[in-house]
């Protein structure tokens, strides 16, 4: 997996539990939601670990430094920068 | 307390400068309709809200707000990479150049700052929450008349994610609306009042 493919799968595993949290707070005893919700948020959490040893920190502070010599909070590209994300035109729902 | 995440809610990478796009998305980030009226509406109105369930929603969804903030700021800045002056002037990006260059400013796409006029906290939480439904309806209108502009398939995608999730926005406020509703309509007991209203 490239490092746009490993961000964009992230992306969505994000947006998932983003979106079933949304629907449980007005749906709070939903079982299966929860389950999901669960499920997602691990696979994301293995994935955001991998991605982040292989290319640097995501978060601003709770981020493992894994290079002690040289802080690299600033050396991965920002998010709004084109070539750090791929285009989905075409991909989306309509 | 936040915290950040170096990435998008959604992906976006536009290949293809273009003034005139970058000026209406301004809409979206500044206007009255936009993201950060959104956000902010829903971070100030929490406090007095109604019900665990209707608070939650208000508090995640003023957050996941502010990361649409950042797209439509992204879209922008994405747009305005490598214009030349004569698009700048033919689009009419030329009046906000003056002021900005190609930096990043909340204003409407004609040109008016952002304004927390546009928005209300009024302290009770069903007028809150109503306003809040129609919001997530002027705005879902907006991204619609903004993809009704818009050629450019990269810049559609996240216009048509944008535009999704007013709708289920909208979904989740009326659900808060009905829950805020019902504990509201509930029989209250207030045992520390000295007086009784209906002596």
């Amino acid at each position: 997996m490239t490092q746009n493919d490993m961000m964009t799968k992230l992306m969505e595993l994000d947006f998932i539990s983003l979106d079933l949290g949304l629907f449980l707070n007005t749906h709070p005893d939903n079982n299966e939601a929860i389950d999901t919700y669960n499920q997602v948020i691990t696979a994301a959490d293995a994935l955001r670990l991998k991605y982040e040893e292989k290319y640097g920190p995501l978060c601003s502070f709770r981020s493992y430094a894994t290079n002690t010599e040289q802080w690299q909070w600033m050396d991965t590209p920002w998010p709004w920068q084109k070539d750090a994300n791929v285009s989905f035109a075409g991909k989306e729902c309509i | 307390m936040w915290i950040y995440e170096k990435k998008l809610e959604f992906p976006i990478s536009i290949k293809k400068p273009d003034a005139r796009l970058a000026k209406i998305m301004l809409e979206q980030y500044g206007g009255p309709d936009g993201e950060l009226g959104a956000s902010l509406r829903y971070l100030s109105q929490k406090f007095t809200m109604v019900t665990p369930e209707a608070k939650a929603t208000l508090n995640d969804i003023a957050t996941e707000e502010f990361a649409h903030s950042e797209m439509m700021a992204t879209i922008f800045h994405q747009l305005t990479q490598g214009l030349t002056k004569d698009d700048i002037i033919n689009s009419g990006l030329d009046a906000y150049y003056v002021n900005h260059g190609l930096g990043v400013y909340p204003v409407s796409a004609a040109g008016v700052p952002f304004s927390a006029a546009a928005f209300q906290s009024k302290g009770d939480p069903i007028t809150d929450l109503y306003e809040d439904l129609a919001a997530e309806q002027k705005a879902r209108t907006t991204y619609e008349y903004l993809i009704d502009l818009t050629d450019d398939p990269d810049v559609l995608a996240p216009l048509r994610f944008l535009r999704e999730r007013e709708v289920v926005h909208f979904q989740r406020f009326g659900e808060a609306l009905d829950i805020a509703r019902d504990y509201l309509n509930q029989q209250h007991y207030f045992f520390m009042n000295k007086y009784d209203c209906n002596d």
